[in-house]
């Protein structure tokens, strides 16, 4: 079944095609809307074609890491809610969801999209940690760039929250926002046979050789890679890959700075 | 009855009035079958598999088959970050669920299959066990899944005395005043209430008016719920 889906997928692509009927180089439409969580302190949902995330994010004061005593700390978790698939199945998260989180997480963090040295408190003792929870509603597939762009939505729609003698009082939001830097992008680009596309829906994932998630800051400066994938790519490859990820990345980043404006 | 020290809700609402409700069918293109169902700022959203085959199989039926739901609040969907993974809470809501809404599922048409019922809180203002299962009801019925009727819920307080129809998180807190509050699931033709829980003191009177005052308020949910189905079938006949 996969095999034959497989055959089909690259006959098609070939040609030029996708099964939706999308170009090689085309992202599915996307829907930004930013404080969609009433409990949480920011959030966000995108939508891109059947896909929608959300994000949010949630604060609280806790203790410095040791080698970084000045710093906050971040922490972006996820999901594959078994509501999102018909493949999921319940229980904790598989390494699938880790690699999700991991790859989103190291571009925020990397990119120095939050800038911790402003989360300090109390230089080694306390400072603001921010939880990231990055989960799909419905999954057909891109979740890391998809999920990654709604992380960064989330994370400009936050505001802090009260702290009395050192406690967070929870629910109490003021008008401060969470201090940021870059808005590090996440580009994910497949490959499957001879032909590199982007945006892969639920089944264009299932059959692809490899992919790489290449994280862009605003001036085209790359923060992450990660390459997923059975196959092997080539230099030229990877050359390719990169500089479409690139391409692809300020497309990204005026929609969000779009949808950012409006709110 | 007693006069009752809260004669006025924090909020200004009626005492019969439900917070603003709002409710949509096949927002998950995914499921099967699926809906979002909000109250107030407490948003369920629900997804329906199935019925498919069941696994294990040593736990198929071959005369019927098995609901199975799943209730679960995302990481920020409370004040405090919740802890992602099943939680005591989480396992009993998932379980009261299923038996809320089992009464008008005929699984007896889907032998040894088993139809999944998922239901994650985004946000969560109070009422969430209630929005899970109005949200699950019509996914549900958007999955095909044959039943009898609708199953509709919403809880009911008693505040000192006053009976009070759907708790938000202000009220549930009150800390000055005896706070009961009764989930209630119901089955609107027939009457049939499958879920009752409570949390508080009541008197039988108080609990008994608190079901007759509901009576009408899950008869107007049923109908919300309803229409979500309509709207998403809209011009494609039948209904």
């Amino acid at each position: 079944m996969n095999e034959d889906l497989k055959a089909h997928i690259n006959y098609a692509l070939k040609k030029g095609i996708r099964l939706d009927g999308r170009k090689k180089e085309e992202y599915r439409s996307i829907e930004i809307r930013t404080g969609v969580v009433a409990t949480a302190e920011g959030s966000a949902s995108v939508k891109c074609g059947d896909t929608e995330v959300i994000a949010g994010i949630k604060l609280n004061t806790g203790e410095p890491y040791p080698d970084s005593p000045d710093e906050g700390v971040m922490m972006v978790s996820s999901e594959l809610l078994p509501l999102s698939n018909p493949e999921f199945e319940r229980g904790p998260p598989g390494i699938e969801a880790i690699e999700v989180a991991r790859v989103i997480d190291r571009g925020i963090r990397e990119g120095k999209a939050i800038d911790t040295k402003k989360l300090c408190i109390k230089k080694g003792e306390l400072v603001w940690m921010v939880m990231i929870d990055v989960l799909p509603l419905n999954h057909d597939g891109n979740l890391i760039d998809i999920g990654g762009i709604a992380t960064l939505a989330a994370l400009r729609d936050t505001n802090m929250l009260e702290v009395k003698d050192d406690k967070v009082v929870f629910g109490r939001r003021t008008k401060e926002k969470l201090p940021l830097t870059n808005m590090p992008i996440p580009v994910t680009i497949i490959k499957i046979g001879d032909n590199l596309i982007v945006d892969p829906t639920d089944s264009e994932e299932g059959v692809l050789d490899a992919r790489l998630t290449v994280s862009v800051l605003e001036d085209g400066t790359l923060c992450a890679l990660q390459k997923g994938g059975d196959a092997s790519l080539s230099i030229k490859d990877i050359n390719n890959m990169i500089d479409l990820a690139i391409k692809k990345s300020q497309e990204l980043r005026k929609k969000l700075n779009e949808a950012l404006k409006d709110d | 009855m007693m006069s009752s020290e809260y004669n006025k809700r924090l909020d200004r609402r009626g005492f019969d009035e439900t917070r603003l409700i709002e409710a949509k069918a096949g927002v998950i293109k995914k499921a099967d079958g699926s809906a979002m169902f909000r109250i107030g700022k407490t948003t369920a959203y629900a997804a329906v598999y199935g019925p498919r085959e069941l696994h294990p199989k040593h736990l198929q039926n071959p005369k019927t088959g098995i609901l199975r739901c799943n209730y679960n609040m995302m990481p920020f969907s409370a004040e405090e970050r919740v802890r992602p993974g099943p939680s005591r809470r989480s396992k009993e809501i998932s379980m009261v669920t299923e038996k809320a809404l089992l009464p008008v599922v005929n699984l007896e048409d889907y032998p040894n299959a088993v139809v999944d019922v998922f239901i994650e809180l985004t946000e969560t203002d109070a009422g969430s066990r209630c929005a899970g299962i109005c949200a699950a009801s019509i996914a549900l019925a958007d999955a095909g899944i044959t039943m009898k009727d609708m199953v509709s819920a919403v809880s009911v307080g008693v505040i000192n005395h006053q009976i009070v129809v759907d708790l938000d998180g202000e009220e549930e807190h009150l800390t000055n005043l005896d706070v009961a509050d009764i989930p209630i699931a119901m089955v609107p033709s027939t009457e049939e209430i499958t879920l009752l829980q409570m949390d508080g003191k009541a008197s039988k009177e108080e609990l008994l008016k608190a079901i007759e005052i509901v009576k009408p308020v899950l008869r107007r949910i049923t109908e919300t719920q309803r229409k979500a189905l309509k709207e998403k079938y809209k011009g494609q006949g039948g209904l």
